[in-house]
């Protein structure tokens, strides 16, 4: 499959991308290119030019700052699963970074992305929903900060613009004492979440839950927080999983079942940080 | 219009004006005529088309020749030493770790990068290492015996 004709430009600053993106042609930056290289060889989309950001040496690194510990956009998800930065500070996001696709696609694929990609059964939503991420975003207009909770809006939908680009992510380093999780049932073929639901307890109670593959868009599943947070049992929190959302059917896995999934996955990933 | 990239692939290098939509699968089979790399599903599942661009597996079908620019790439023809086969492709025929032969250059080319990471993988490491390779006729048993073999062969000949 040969994908439409296209421009192709190699950005090397996040500001060249940017003024790339602001030409007035339709435009589309291109990652590892693990979402965007097969949507455009099955013609889902023909942008006039793609920008490539993955040289540009500002997006790339693992650094632990100030109790943060930031990705920058482009790095892969193999590089994020194997970061001795990311392993001792927040080892599930290494391990859910493992759990993507397969080892070619991990060595290709961004977490940058994903996240501007969102794929409703993508994992990196959902791990960085949990972990409280910070997404930095820069665009013609300067540099903001966007939360996980405010940055995914819908069906494959962010709040990105058209020449916005995402820099970094952002995530602050939990207190000790900090269990986490992200627990997965794979599509055996795509190897995307049919349903993954990553979970954060923090000493004090405050427990974030959040599901990839369930909904339109990755969400935090407020019911389950509140009823595990405030001492119930896994049995009782996990209850209350994927109530009151609209809930993906397609034929790998039926609108009943995967409420049935999310539950379960919402038990196994409490239990996991019980 | 077309872009110049220059490569090196399997130890030679190549300088090629390419459309940017060409597939790096594409440029490796029809440009160089290396046709060792297999195009299976074409949607980035089966895994028939993994090269190694700059030391790691990456699905062909689902790079652009054009993000390859600058990149040391090797294919399946340049495993071999000469006559003489990699390790992985004397395993994959001594364990008759193939029956068609239609997904068995990614097979190696994905054991390759698993081995290179882990010289001495357990059979689930190995069974993991492959989940991005499709195989429709073994049922991966031989497979597995295929890495194994290679992997001690790797072994033997690193502490010989």
């Amino acid at each position: 499959m040969i994908p439409h004709s296209f421009d192709y430009k190699r950005a090397s600053s996040v500001e060249e991308a940017i003024e790339i993106l602001q030409n007035g042609s339709y435009a589309k930056v291109l990652g590892g290119g693990h979402s965007l290289v097969p949507a455009l060889k099955l013609r889902l989309n023909a942008p006039e030019t793609l920008v490539d950001v993955t040289r540009i040496e500002s997006l790339k690194g693992i650094t632990i700052e100030e109790g943060t510990l930031i990705i920058g956009a482009a790095n892969t998800h193999h590089e994020i699963a194997t970061s001795a930065e990311v392993q001792n500070s927040l080892s599930f996001l290494a391990d859910g970074a493992s759990a993507i696709g397969d080892v070619q696609v991990r060595n290709k694929g961004t977490i940058g992305g994903s996240i501007a990609h969102a794929d409703p059964s993508a994992d990196w939503p959902a791990l960085l929903l949990a972990a409280n991420a910070q997404i930095v975003i820069q665009g013609a207009d300067g540099t903001k900060t966007v939360a996980a909770q405010d940055f995914f809006t819908g069906f494959f939908s962010t709040v990105l613009e058209e020449s916005d680009i995402i820099t970094q992510i952002r995530i602050p380093i939990p207190p000790a004492g900090t269990k986490s999780t992200y627990q997965k049932f794979v599509q055996p073929a795509s190897r995307f979440a049919i349903v993954g639901c990553a979970a954060v307890k923090e000493p004090s109670g405050t427990t974030r839950v959040a599901f990839a593959g369930v909904s339109d868009y990755a969400f935090r599943d407020e019911a389950v927080e509140s009823a595990s947070s405030s001492g119930a049992s896994v049995e009782e929190a996990a209850s209350k999983a994927a109530e009151g959302v609209s809930i993906m059917s397609d034929h790998y896995a039926s609108e009943d079942y995967r409420k049935h999934l999310a539950k379960v996955y919402a038990r196994r990933a409490l239990v996991e940080v019980s | 219009m077309e872009i110049k990239i220059s490569v090196n692939v399997n130890g030679k290098n190549y300088v090629r004006e390419v459309e940017p939509r060409t597939l790096l699968v594409h440029f490796l089979r029809d440009t160089l005529r290396l046709t060792g790399t297999h195009i299976g599903c074409d949607t980035s599942s089966c895994g028939a088309c993994t090269i190694h661009v700059d030391g790691v597996a990456v699905k062909s079908c689902t790079m652009l020749a054009v993000q390859a620019d600058g990149s040391s790439i090797t294919t399946i023809e340049g495993l071999a030493q000469g006559a003489e086969l990699h390790p992985l492709q004397e395993g994959f025929k001594e364990c008759h770790g193939l029956q068609c032969g239609f997904c068995t250059p990614g097979m190696i080319m994905t054991a390759a990068d698993l081995l290179a990471k882990n010289p001495n993988p357990s059979e689930a490491e190995i069974r993991h290492g492959l989940e991005g390779n499709f195989c429709r006729c073994t049922g991966y048993h031989n497979i597995v015996k295929a890495v194994q073999y290679a992997a001690e062969k790797m072994g033997t000949e690193i502490s010989a």
